[in-house]
């Protein structure tokens, strides 16, 4: 049983607090994803559960044992690091075996564990190479076998595809995936990716500034982001923010968005909001995929504007739109045979069915 | 789509291909020139050495051209090799030199681990000392170490002045501080993911020193001992001090006093001794010269 | 698991004073073992090198059979020698001039060898740091022998050109630049290796773009390549200054301080006087002069050290 518990854990350099009391449950075979910026907390955080840093305050248990004074070494866990950390003087097989050597397991059981971690990456005609004569995707894969080697309770993952190049990324991403649906143990993976973490989690764990911001599956966190953090930081272009009120207009919620822009509300999100303060600033959160061009038979909830576009990005398979409302630059994706063109007016729809209210001043999500 | 590609408005210059690579050909020719002329200098000692070494005493003394060995022999190199105490004074300065790089090693090692990797209070405080000490002379301390010897001799009864042995505690003075230095920059550029990934793999102190540093630090060890073995075998005032019995005198020492008897000198006793003396550095040069010359910059650039 | 019950209820109470208690000696066993690893390096220099230093200022307070206390006496009776005034003189200008010319020569050969194609440079390099390589009381008895009066090598091929025998020994000029000409063959090699890894470092872009701003060699060699091995150039001189100017070996066969004294400095000085001479006091008042000039070069060293390693 691998399960990973946190309890109000909490790091502390000096001063600053790195790491403010989160608490966090992993279950036994789950993929969880720690996602969030630079100097959010997550390195930090898995370096605690590896043992590679002490904990200031709280409780980490793994599969049932406190081990907060447990040395690394003897907390079965196995580690893949962003540089690879490969022993430059050992070859594939020497740097796999190393942990395994270490503990005097008999010679057979280590070579039999490695060329079946060999084989699970395709590395087995590398494996009497050292690692300077192996590519970055390679040396990759050897950390990762070096890890699945010592069957351990939890894998874990400090950013190990940030040195590699996009297109390398997306495949190893996918070999990590098949790795994990074949070997099965509990994974503590972190990343600022949050395309990784959307594609390899069972659960996202967003974290910001040393606090968990949301936990939830990937399409929870997508669809029903719980704070202006997370729904800006999930999706990729991100959502736009549009300063906001609401207004009753003929019996009817509107949101104001400028003084010549307001829409009505389809019915659920009226009386989601009904309750909501007039007085209050609101953050009108739409995703880009949700501004589309203005289709002649519009559905319910989708209303159309004008908008003057700044700028174009063909993608090929279709278009971001740029332009201004009222200050804010806000981004749109329309087909790319809309007739969208730098500096050009266009006709757009928002699809309100998909908004989401923001109270401006506390980030959180209505 | 275009196609229309060709510029016809941009004047036609004449270049004169070549004045490049002429000038360069020039330039290489002068550095050709100058650096025969540094090497010949630089090496014009050890071949006058070498051709000295080569003559008997009869033709040294008939002062014929100096530059040149009209009856070459081998006598000197014989006649020194045989004797007993030419031969004392090599092992003498063989044994002082290896203990000596031994226990440089064994120090210096250590203490380079634990103050490059192991933060502790006072290591940064250390580690610059260690550097500094290794500016404090030879000439500055051998006054002082050689009374402190004698006062310790008088109180123990051990015989410490005039013993080869004396000078495997005072020779560590000089080659400590840069060994650490070197293996201090060479540990420091092991990225500290090793470590953890060390660490992780269930790897104590000891081991991630052993098969992990070691190995990979393996340039900078053998720079550090060449430069060890070197300064050990060159040390002249050391040995001058207190060492003055012929029996435990070493090389460099040994040459100086006894071949050079009164106003006789044999200067081909003489050349051959010197040029015996100066092979063992010498022929590590030649073996490991890019090891050496790390360790030369070492100290320096890795800062 | 034995009862995950239990053992939850017990974590938040136990864990914290357990944790307290260990982390402290987590911290010893780590301090404890970095301490270990460094206390020989720590016995050895306080015992053989600091400890000897203070002793000498000690010392230079002793009389000559080191029964009573003389305070500065050592001092006033050196001050008042004419030779000391001789050797301070001529510890400096050795020192000065030959860390000049050694690295100015330093310099010039290190671009020379830059020039030279890469597969070259390692043959060039190799013979232009034998001098360096070579123990220097071995390398000096054949500058010795080079220099004897009436076998001179040098003599012999000058002869030829109707140069009349130098007494490069005998006379006191002479003896004087014959013993910086040693040393500056010594140490030359020193430098031309640290000068060639600097100038490797220099990125050759920036050579290109001075020459497409017209820059000729010299001012090239003014404008990048100086500033860029400024530290390099401090850090090899300061050193060099500190080792040059405590140098025995050189003076000590060559010339043993002569002739009548005019090329004695420091180190040679002190061992004629404290271990020939058997005035241990009086030698160590000697060698403690040196003290003064040696830590304001450390100093500056130091800064430079810490400048550039604060930069890296």
């Amino acid at each position: 049983m691998a399960e990973v518990m946190l309890r109000k854990v909490v790091k502390r350099y000096d001063e600053v607090e790195a790491v403010r009391g989160i608490d966090l449950d992993i279950a036994d075979h789950e993929f969880v994803v720690l996602v969030g910026p630079s100097g959010c907390g997550k390195s930090t955080t898995l370096r605690m559960i590896a043992g590679l840093e002490d904990i200031t305050d709280g409780d980490i248990m793994i599969g049932g044992d406190v081990v907060n004074d447990v040395p690394p070494k003897d907390r079965d866990i196995a580690m893949v690091f962003q540089n690879y950390a490969l022993y430059p003087h050992m070859t594939v097989a020497e740097n796999m075996s190393f942990g395994l050597r270490l503990k005097h397991y008999p010679k057979a059981e280590i070579k039999s564990r490695v060329t079946e971690a060999a084989r699970m990456l395709d590395i087995t005609d590398l494996i009497d190479r050292k690692p300077k004569q192996l590519s970055g995707g390679q040396r990759q894969r050897v950390a990762m076998g070096r890890a699945i080697v010592r069957n351990p309770k939890v894998f874990l993952f400090d950013e190990p595809l940030s040195n590699l190049d996009a297109k390398l990324r997306v495949q190893m991403r996918i070999e990590i995936k098949k790795v994990h649906q074949k070997v099965r143990t509990t994974t503590v993976y972190v990343t600022h990716d949050q395309v990784e973490a959307m594609t390899l989690a069972d659960r996202v764990v967003v974290m910001n500034k040393g606090g968990i911001e949301q936990i939830g599956t990937p399409n929870d966190l997508y669809h029903n982001p719980a704070t202006r953090f997370v729904a800006g930081f999930i999706g990729s272009p991100a959502m736009n923010f549009l300063p906001c009120r609401l207004e009753d207009v003929g019996g009817k919620l509107n949101i104001r968005l400028t003084d010549r822009i307001a829409f009505p509300l389809p019915g659920a999100r009226a009386a989601r909001y009904q309750s909501v303060s007039r007085t209050d600033k609101l953050l009108l959160g739409i995703r880009p995929e949700h501004l589309a061009e203005a289709s002649a038979h519009p559905e319910s909830g989708v209303e159309a504007f004008d908008a003057m576009l700044d700028v174009t990005e063909p993608m090929g398979m279709e278009t971001l739109v740029y332009f201004t409302m009222d200050g804010t630059q806000v981004c749109g994706r329309v087909n790319p045979n809309a007739g969208a063109r730098d500096g050009a007016p266009l006709r757009l729809a928002v699809d309100l069915n998909n908004m989401h209210l923001l109270n401006e001043v506390t980030g959180v999500v209505i | 789509m275009s196609t229309l590609a060709i510029d016809k408005g941009a004047p036609r210059r004449k270049v004169k291909y070549g004045s490049m690579s002429r000038d360069r050909a020039w330039a290489l020719r002068w550095s050709y020139f100058f650096l025969a002329l540094f090497a010949i200098f630089s090496l014009v000692p050890p071949i006058y050495m070498l051709i000295t070494s080569l003559k008997s005493s009869a033709e040294i003394s008939a002062a014929t051209n100096p530059w040149w060995v009209f009856h070459p022999t081998l006598s000197n190199y014989i006649e020194l090799l045989t004797s007993n105490q030419f031969l004392t004074f090599f092992r003498n300065s063989a044994f002082v030199s290896i203990f000596v790089v031994t226990i440089t090693m064994l120090i210096s090692v250590p203490a380079a681990f634990a103050l490059a990797r192991m933060r502790f209070w006072g290591s940064a405080t250390l580690a610059t000392g260690v550097f500094l000490t290794y500016l404090i002379p030879d000439s500055l301390l051998f006054i002082p170490l050689f009374k402190m010897f004698a006062v310790i001799g008088d109180w123990t009864g051990i015989q410490l002045i005039n013993r080869w042995y004396v000078l495997l505690f005072i020779y560590p003075t000089l080659t400590v501080p840069f060994c650490t230095w070197i293996m201090i920059g060479y540990f420091a550029s092991i990225p500290k993911e090793l470590d953890e990934a060390a660490i992780i793999d269930g790897a104590s102190w000891f081991q991630t020193l052993t098969r992990i540093f070691i190995p990979v630090a393996l340039p900078g060890l053998i720079a550090a001992t060449i430069f060890a073995f070197t300064v050990s075998w060159a040390q002249f005032l050391y040995p001058l001090v207190f060492t003055t019995s012929t029996d435990q005198l070493v090389l460099p020492v040994g040459i100086i006093t006894t071949l050079i008897k009164g106003d006789v000198f044999n200067w081909g006793q003489i050349m051959t001794g010197a040029l015996l003396g100066a092979a063992p550095p010498l022929i590590i040069y030649a073996f490991l010269m890019d090891y050496y010359i790390a360790g030369l910059t070492a100290g320096a650039t890795k800062g | 698991m034995v009862d995950v019950a239990f053992q939850q209820g017990s974590v938040a109470s136990v864990g914290s004073v357990r944790k307290r208690a260990s982390l402290r000696t987590t911290l010893k066993r780590k301090s404890t073992a970095a301490f270990l690893m460094t206390l020989p390096l720590i016995l050895l220099i306080s015992i053989l090198v600091l400890y000897p230093a203070f002793y000498s200022l000690h010392l230079a307070t002793l009389n000559k059979s080191m029964t009573k206390f003389v305070g500065l006496g050592n001092f006033e009776f050196l001050f008042k020698r004419e030779t000391f005034w001789l050797v301070v003189r001529q510890s400096c200008i050795f020192a000065i001039s030959a860390v000049i010319f050694k690295a100015l020569i330093g310099f010039i050969v290190a671009h020379f060898v830059h020039n030279v194609p890469a597969k070259g440079q390692r043959k060039w390099r190799g013979m232009l740091l034998v001098p360096w390589v070579i123990p220097p009381a071995m390398s000096t008895l054949a500058w010795l022998w080079l220099f004897d009066p009436s076998y001179s090598a040098f003599n012999y091929t000058l002869s030829f050109f109707g140069i009349g025998p130098i007494a490069w020994t005998g006379d006191p000029d002479w003896a004087r630049f014959s013993v910086i000409l040693v040393n500056v063959w010594y140490g030359a090699p020193f430098f031309m290796i640290m000068y060639l890894a600097s100038l490797k470092s220099v990125p050759e872009q920036l050579y290109e773009a001075a020459a497409i701003d017209g820059a000729n060699w010299w001012q090239r060699i003014w404008y990048v390549t100086l500033p860029m091995m400024r530290n390099i150039i401090a850090i090899t001189t300061l050193f060099s200054l500190i080792v040059t100017f405590a140098n025995f070996d050189i003076v000590r066969i060559l010339t043993s301080g002569g002739p009548l004294d005019h090329t004695h400095i420091f180190a040679t000085w002190a061992f004629r006087i404290g271990i020939e001479g058997s005035d241990i006091p009086l030698g160590a008042s000697v060698s403690l002069f040196m003290v003064p000039i040696l830590a304001i070069a450390a100093i500056f060293i130091l800064r430079d050290v810490n400048k550039r390693g604060n930069e890296a």
